[in-house]
């Protein structure tokens, strides 16, 4: 047995996973270094090989334990957590990864603007020093399970005298501060997973920063490119929307007519080849932090959950005419699978647009991966405040 | 889980044969071929064979090969492919190497580990695993005949099986094929003589079988290192053709199409060592053969695909028989064709992953 696996074996002992409080026994495989293998010891790891999570997760599947809750904490878990153990202080770190390890934490990301969407680099929501504090000014959107979050991060602007990526910082935002406010976007699932958020006059002490006054595009990226691994994953054969067209095939005859049949497989192939893929990134990772790479699976993940759940449509035509609901509810997690497969069609039409648009991958890959020309941006060298808008 | 990263020891193969092929072939030659078929190409595989010992990469050391695996010689093929190197690596290496190893011939094989005789599957160049019939009398398009020593056909036995048997070079007659890639040229091979039983009954068809299964599974990695050459060399094109005072690179329409080319050969890649992986590992059969499916169904096209976009995106130079692009196009279009086409592969993996068409 290696010591990965002994340690492993004491957490299960000492905290039995049938009867322990999911967020004890969480904080307890935090205590023991288990959450996050490739962090340091005493921020929830023991500083192993990426890969070697794997190890632990497979073994906690097995005993039933209580895993995080990804659905509802994946920001926290999938972006703040990579983030603050790369450039978040001491403190920050101290104050926050076990309790969102836990996901007594809910976080949230303050990111997008109405004037700042593909080109996020053009945030203009302010951040001004007052004494140890900055009060913040300005208007998020897309922020996805904001109402019920406990905390965010947020990219705000901090100089308007220096060209667009030099002028940004990074922080860590109390939700509950009374200067923020937030209002539900219904979409087109009918649901409300995301929101508008205003703040007006919030303040954010400067002990929650997060990396240098001005570094803050260097800190979102590492944020955006963990957030694009985190899309991106799945590791078991036919999982996603593939699966559910599967056992549909496999189990209703009725469905079964030669076209759909030469697509299915077509869809097969591709999402095997994805998860593949995927597979081979996750072993080339292992080692290091996630590069450009990462947008390529995003792309293919978008398209095939696109493509796939609009397929699952037509090949049970009398029920892709039908609705599961369409009351207006704001969900505590995202879904791409649950609900019918009318939800499914419409919920994956966000995949190509959350986290990066196909297009703006598209760039990220042909420029930092093939290294092409860049486009032609007049804002280029530009003071921001000089940057027509 | 599959290993489906490279090992420094592949690199290393890898950089030998790139390092070879750039001494030693001549980057006109595969256009040449089409207007003069008779080039004797023997001295590059020689060279291959002398030097990196390429001949004999799966045949065990005992019979005078290297006993490496199927991981090493993929990667021999992507470079192979990126080259679109006139070689029998393919045919005799992999296919006609694993006929004799499956078999249990030991007799030819230290001469085809050595290099000293070339070998080939008599079996028209669309065969796949389980869809091949035995050759009565003569086949075509035969793919490596043309130069090669040994010739192993099976044929229909007495008793009604198969009859798996080796044939000289002045038992067979042979007949080039005008092909549409000249680089790995076809024939129709007629027996004349009576050749000699190397196994007979499901031993011949075990070892045809395993022959076109490994032959499927690493022709994906040629696909793969061919595909590669497209994209960087239509990058790089990219980077330095000037339209409209700027490199045509930095237009999105151009780097949209790059991108995702991109996109097609990071799965392009997984799918081609996941087969090679899977081959060399010897692992579950069934998990084999939908390694090896899924990769020719993927893989067929993605390189097509990618010598497709090569052309365009060269506009008229890629259209012209002096750029190297439609040396890659032909051959890219024959593997598609080789060895069972994409729609074969898929209707292969239908039955194998159970989503019967009716």
């Amino acid at each position: 047995m290696t010591d990965l696996q002994q340690r492993v074996e004491q957490l299960l002992a000492s905290h039995d996973p049938t009867t322990t409080e999911p967020a004890d026994f969480l904080g307890a495989q935090f205590d023991a270094g288990l959450a996050w293998v490739h962090f340091p010891e005493g921020k929830g790891g023991l500083s192993l090989a990426r890969g070697r999570q794997l190890e632990v997760d497979a073994l906690l599947e097995a005993a039933r334990a209580p895993r995080p809750d990804v659905a509802r904490n994946s920001i926290g878990l999938g972006m703040a957590a990579p983030t603050l153990l790369a450039y978040g202080s001491e403190e920050l770190q101290q104050r926050h990864l076990r309790s969102l390890f836990a996901c007594t934490e809910i976080w949230c990301q303050l990111f997008s603007e109405p004037g700042a969407g593909s080109d996020l680099a053009a945030v203009a929501t302010r951040a001004v020093p007052d004494g140890d504090e900055w009060v913040i000014d300005g208007q998020k959107v897309w922020t996805s399970g904001a109402h019920g979050a406990d905390f965010a991060i947020l990219l705000a602007r901090t100089d308007t005298s220096v060209p667009k990526h030099a002028g940004m910082t990074y922080f860590v935002v109390d939700m509950a501060d009374p200067g923020i406010e937030v209002r539900p976007l219904r979409q087109i699932t009918g649901e409300a997973e995301f929101n508008e958020v205003f703040l007006t006059g919030a303040r954010v002490h400067d002990g929650n920063r997060v990396g240098a006054v001005g570094q803050g595009w260097a800190v979102a990226t590492t944020t955006l490119n963990n957030e694009r691994v985190a899309i991106g994953a799945g590791a078991d054969r036919e999982a996603g929307q593939i699966g559910l067209v599967t056992e549909r095939w496999r189990t209703d005859p009725s469905v079964r007519t030669p076209g759909t049949h030469a697509e299915l497989l077509r869809w097969w192939v591709e999402t095997e080849v994805t998860r593949l893929a995927g597979e081979r990134l996750r072993q080339s990772l292992e080692a290091g932090q996630p590069g450009p790479e990462s947008s390529a699976m995003k792309l293919a993940f978008a398209h095939q959950a696109q493509k796939v759940s609009g397929f699952a449509l037509e090949l049970a035509p009398e029920e892709g005419l039908t609705y599961h609901d369409w009351t207006m509810v704001s969900p505590e997690r995202g879904s791409f699978l649950g609900h019918g497969p009318g939800y499914r069609y419409l919920r994956a039409k966000g995949n190509s647009i959350e986290g990066g648009t196909s297009e703006i991958m598209r760039n990220v890959i042909a420029e930092r991966v093939l290294g092409l020309p860049p486009d032609h941006r007049p804002d280029k060298g530009i003071a921001f405040k000089d940057v027509p808008r | 889980m599959t290993d489906l990263l490279y090992t420094d020891v592949e690199e290393s193969l890898r950089s030998s044969i790139r390092s070879t092929l750039q001494r030693s072939l001549d980057e006109g030659l595969p256009a040449r071929l089409a207007d003069e078929p008779e080039t004797d190409v023997s001295g590059l595989w020689r060279t291959l064979t002398q030097q990196l010992g390429l001949a004999g990469l799966l045949v065990p050391e005992s019979l005078g090969g290297a006993g490496a695996s199927a991981r090493e010689a993929a990667v021999v093929l992507e470079e192979l492919g990126r080259a679109v190197a006139p070689t029998p690596f393919l045919t005799s290496a992999v296919i006609a190497t694993t006929v004799l190893l499956v078999a249990g011939d030991e007799e030819n094989l230290p001469a085809l580990a050595s290099g000293e005789r070339t070998a080939t599957l008599v079996l028209p160049w669309t065969a796949r695993r389980g869809a091949w019939t035995p050759v009565h009398g003569s086949a075509e398009p035969v793919a490596g005949a043309l130069g090669a020593d040994l010739f192993l056909v099976p044929i229909p036995g007495e008793a009604g099986g198969t009859s798996l048997r080796a044939y000289g070079r002045d038992e067979v007659e042979l007949e080039p094929i005008t092909s549409l890639d000249m680089t790995r040229p076809l024939a129709r091979v007629t027996l004349t003589g009576a050749g000699t039983e190397i196994v007979s009954g499901a031993s011949a068809d075990d070892a045809v079988d395993a022959a076109l299964a490994a032959g499927a599974a690493l022709l994906a990695s040629e696909q793969l290192g061919l595909a590669q050459w497209c994209l960087e060399t239509t990058v790089q094109y990219a980077g330095t053709r000037t339209q409209f005072a700027r490199p045509i690179g930095s237009f999105q329409a151009i780097k949209h199409r790059l991108a995702d080319l991109y996109l097609l050969l990071v799965g392009t890649q997984a799918a081609a060592r996941q087969a090679a992986g899977t081959l060399a590992d010897g692992g579950d059969a069934h998990e084999l053969s939908i390694a090896q499916a899924t990769a020719q169904a993927f893989c067929s096209d993605a390189a097509v695909h990618a010598a497709e976009e090569a052309l365009q995106l060269h506009g008229g130079i890629g259209m012209t028989w002096e750029a190297p692009v439609h040396t890659r196009l032909k051959r890219a279009k024959a593997d598609q064709l080789a060895l069972g086409t994409p729609d074969r592969h898929r209707s292969d993996l239908a039955q194998l992953v159970h989503l019967p068409a009716s």
